[in-house]
């Protein structure tokens, strides 16, 4: 240990394990620690009983539930969009050979009390029950100009101009009404409060294209994808590509002390007496503390159930929208589920989530709505985190800290910072211009 | 995970063992033909496909180098997920080499797949005047624990394509298809060379 590194980087989470196998391929000399004994950090995948010694203060699940090892529950559950930024990351890097992915089944969105399947082109928007008979023709032109539009070519325009048109004018200019524009707004374009009205409409037309060519992709239900065994594979096989490339890992490391020079700069880290000495610490918030101020806070349930969520048409993996107007919330909260067909459950198990950014303090309550879709459940956990984001100065302290993870459904927002941190890190820009078109899915 | 198809066989084989037991060279020898004597510490390339044939069958091993992460035990759970096959390298001429080889059959009898085929390997069987492990006496540790054990040498290729051969011949065959069956993403079309492989 007692060597000098370019970076050292604390904390294996997806986003420390990306920035890690980036930097590496890069020529960087880097040392990558944890104080788990564990990959994956908060973004860790875990077995049944690393789940009870975690919620229930105990480590004997109960027989009924099954092997613990065949469980693998993430603890930040979220879902890859086909066609993300998350997948130009794994095929940039080559790393998507350590993985297996499979498609998830259903993309549903609740309104007025009920489920409904998100409605992906303008031949779903027409069967969809969502929408009148009047509504949903309007929808149908709505969405063929959306699939029609191209930001280089102005006969695709209709004669807008999308950066200062907002979302809100493009809207009414098709007539949609409130409650379609909703389910567009939260379930397809993914955005998480109602900010997008008022903004221009070009992030709202890209967010529809992403999700509509993402369902393109697999010819599943949905635009998602998923690891078999869970999200903890997801850090592991970045962690795996680092090494490859000359990475030295150290798990099970205390302390992890970040030690700074007398300017303030980061000069080594020390941990069980000894010191490495680097240039720049690349961490999760809980490795400087200090340096990070709290943003937010997630409310979520962990469920284990013998069912799928009902009304998804028997999903075996799913993810259910409530947009926030729905529930007179400020902000969205989200239904994920997996099951046996992920590697995550054994047979005829399916572990739930329910998620949203907490209004209050009691979880219980707060997602109710959510909890209230599920039907019975065998188990239920619930659990509060705190999410933080670094206020530090990178460029005077060398100290390069992610931001928490947050409540949404998908990892477009933390490949956004990954991406971003990598820049500052590097004064390099990540040329993400892989050939999806090429990229298909082998299948047997 | 090994699967089967069309008298195909895909199979993850992963290799175990201290570091300078020859776990690269084994490969190298295997997959190109190739040593070279001052082999740098793994770095770049840890993920080779070669593909023989064994008796019924064409047999595709997906072989896993240990990137450097056994150094400080941090090897990941995924390195050992679903994998068909280990080699557990040792060097006939450093004592604790084989007593780590011990340790690392213990942890793949943890972690692994109760089906899974190991084979032993005293690798740098060249260096006969240097010997520290007899080769009764790994073959008696074999036996005892379910692992078939050979001496190699990566230098002069002995039993080195014979190992992979043994391991290709004593693949369960009839296990069923693994499930649910994945996708790999590929960034080329599927009839490129690498990492097209998938579960059937």
């Amino acid at each position: 240990m007692d060597e000098e590194y370019d970076v050292i980087v604390l904390g294996t989470g997806l986003k420390e394990c990306i920035l890690s196998g980036l930097l590496s391929v890069d020529g960087l000399k880097v040392l990558h620690m944890d104080r788990n004994d564990y990959y994956g950090g908060e973004s860790t995948s875990l077995n049944l009983i690393q789940l009870w010694k975690r919620f229930r203060v105990s480590d004997k699940p109960p027989a009924h539930l099954g092997s613990s090892r065949d469980y693998n529950v993430d603890m930040i559950p979220k879902y890859i969009m086909a066609n993300g930024a998350l997948v130009r990351v794994l095929i940039h890097t080559d790393v998507t050979k350590y993985l297996y992915f499979k498609a998830v089944d259903g993309s549903f969105v609740y309104n007025k009390g009920k489920v409904h399947k998100v409605p992906a082109t303008d031949m779903e928007a027409l069967k969809s029950p969502l929408m009148g008979i009047f509504e949903k023709r309007r929808t149908r032109k709505f969405f063929i100009f959306v699939q029609d539009y191209n930001e280089s070519d102005p006969k695709t325009h209709e004669g807008m101009d999308l950066t200062s048109v907002t979302t809100r004018e493009l809207i009414a200019k098709y007539g949609l009404d409130d409650n379609t524009m909703d389910f567009i707004g939260h379930a397809l374009a993914l955005h998480r409060d109602d900010r997008y009205l008022d903004e221009p409409a070009l992030d709202t037309v890209k967010r529809m294209k992403l999700y509509a060519e993402s369902v393109a992709r697999f010819q599943g239900g949905s635009p998602y994808i998923y690891p078999l065994y869970g999200l903890g594979e997801l850090p592991q096989a970045f962690a795996r590509l680092s090494a490859v490339y000359g990475g030295t890992y150290m798990l099970n490391k205390p302390e992890c002390k970040v030690e700074f020079d007398e300017e303030g700069k980061v000069s080594g880290v020390t941990s069980e007496g000894e010191t490495a000495k680097c240039k720049k610490v690349v961490c999760d918030p809980s490795y400087l503390p200090n340096k990070v101020r709290k943003v937010g806070k997630v409310a979520r349930a962990i469920c284990i159930m013998s069912h799928p969520i009902p009304n998804t048409n028997d999903s075996q993996s799913v993810q259910v929208i409530l947009p926030q107007k729905q529930l007179g919330r400020r902000s969205d909260m989200y239904l994920f589920c997996c099951s046996y067909s992920h590697n995550v459950a054994p047979k005829g198990k399916f572990i739930a989530f329910v998620s949203t950014e907490a209004e209050t303090d009691q979880p219980e309550i707060e997602l109710k709505p959510g909890l209230d879709l599920l039907g019975p459940v065998d188990e239920i956990f619930f659990d509060m985190y705190d999410r933080y984001e670094p206020v530090n100065e990178p460029s005077l302290d060398n100290c390069f800290i992610s931001t928490s993870y947050d409540a949404t459904t998908h990892f477009e927002s933390t490949v956004v910072d990954v991406l971003n941190m990598y820049t500052m890190i590097t004064g390099k820009i990540l040329d993400l211009n892989v050939d999806l078109s090429a990229a298909s899915a082998a299948e047997e | 995970m090994a699967t089967i198809g069309h008298n195909n066989l895909n199979a993850k084989l992963v290799l175990l063992g201290d570091m300078g037991a020859g776990k690269s060279s084994l490969v190298l020898r295997f997959v190109k033909g190739q040593f070279l004597e001052f082999q740098e510490s793994t770095i770049g390339a840890a993920f080779f496909s070669q593909t023989l044939a064994a008796n019924d069958v064409t047999v595709k091993f997906e072989i896993w180098d240990t990137a450097g992460q056994e150094r400080y035990h941090s090897l990941a759970p995924m390195y050992y997920r679903g994998a068909a096959a280990a080699i557990i390298v040792y060097d006939i001429s450093n004592t604790d080499s084989f007593g780590r080889a011990k340790k690392w059959v213990q942890e793949l009898q943890k972690q692994g797949n109760p089906n899974m085929v190991m084979a032993l390997a005293g690798n740098k069987a060249d260096l006969e005047d240097r010997r520290k492990v007899t080769a009764e006496e790994a073959r008696v540790y074999a036996e005892e624990n379910g692992l078939f054990f050979m001496e190699t040498s990566a230098k002069t290729a002995l039993n080195v394509n014979d190992i992979f051969h043994e391991i290709a011949k004593k693949l369960p065959r009839a296990q069923p298809a693994q499930n649910p069956a994945g996708m790999v993403l590929v960034d080329r079309p599927p009839e490129g060379s690498r990492a097209t492989s998938c579960c059937s």
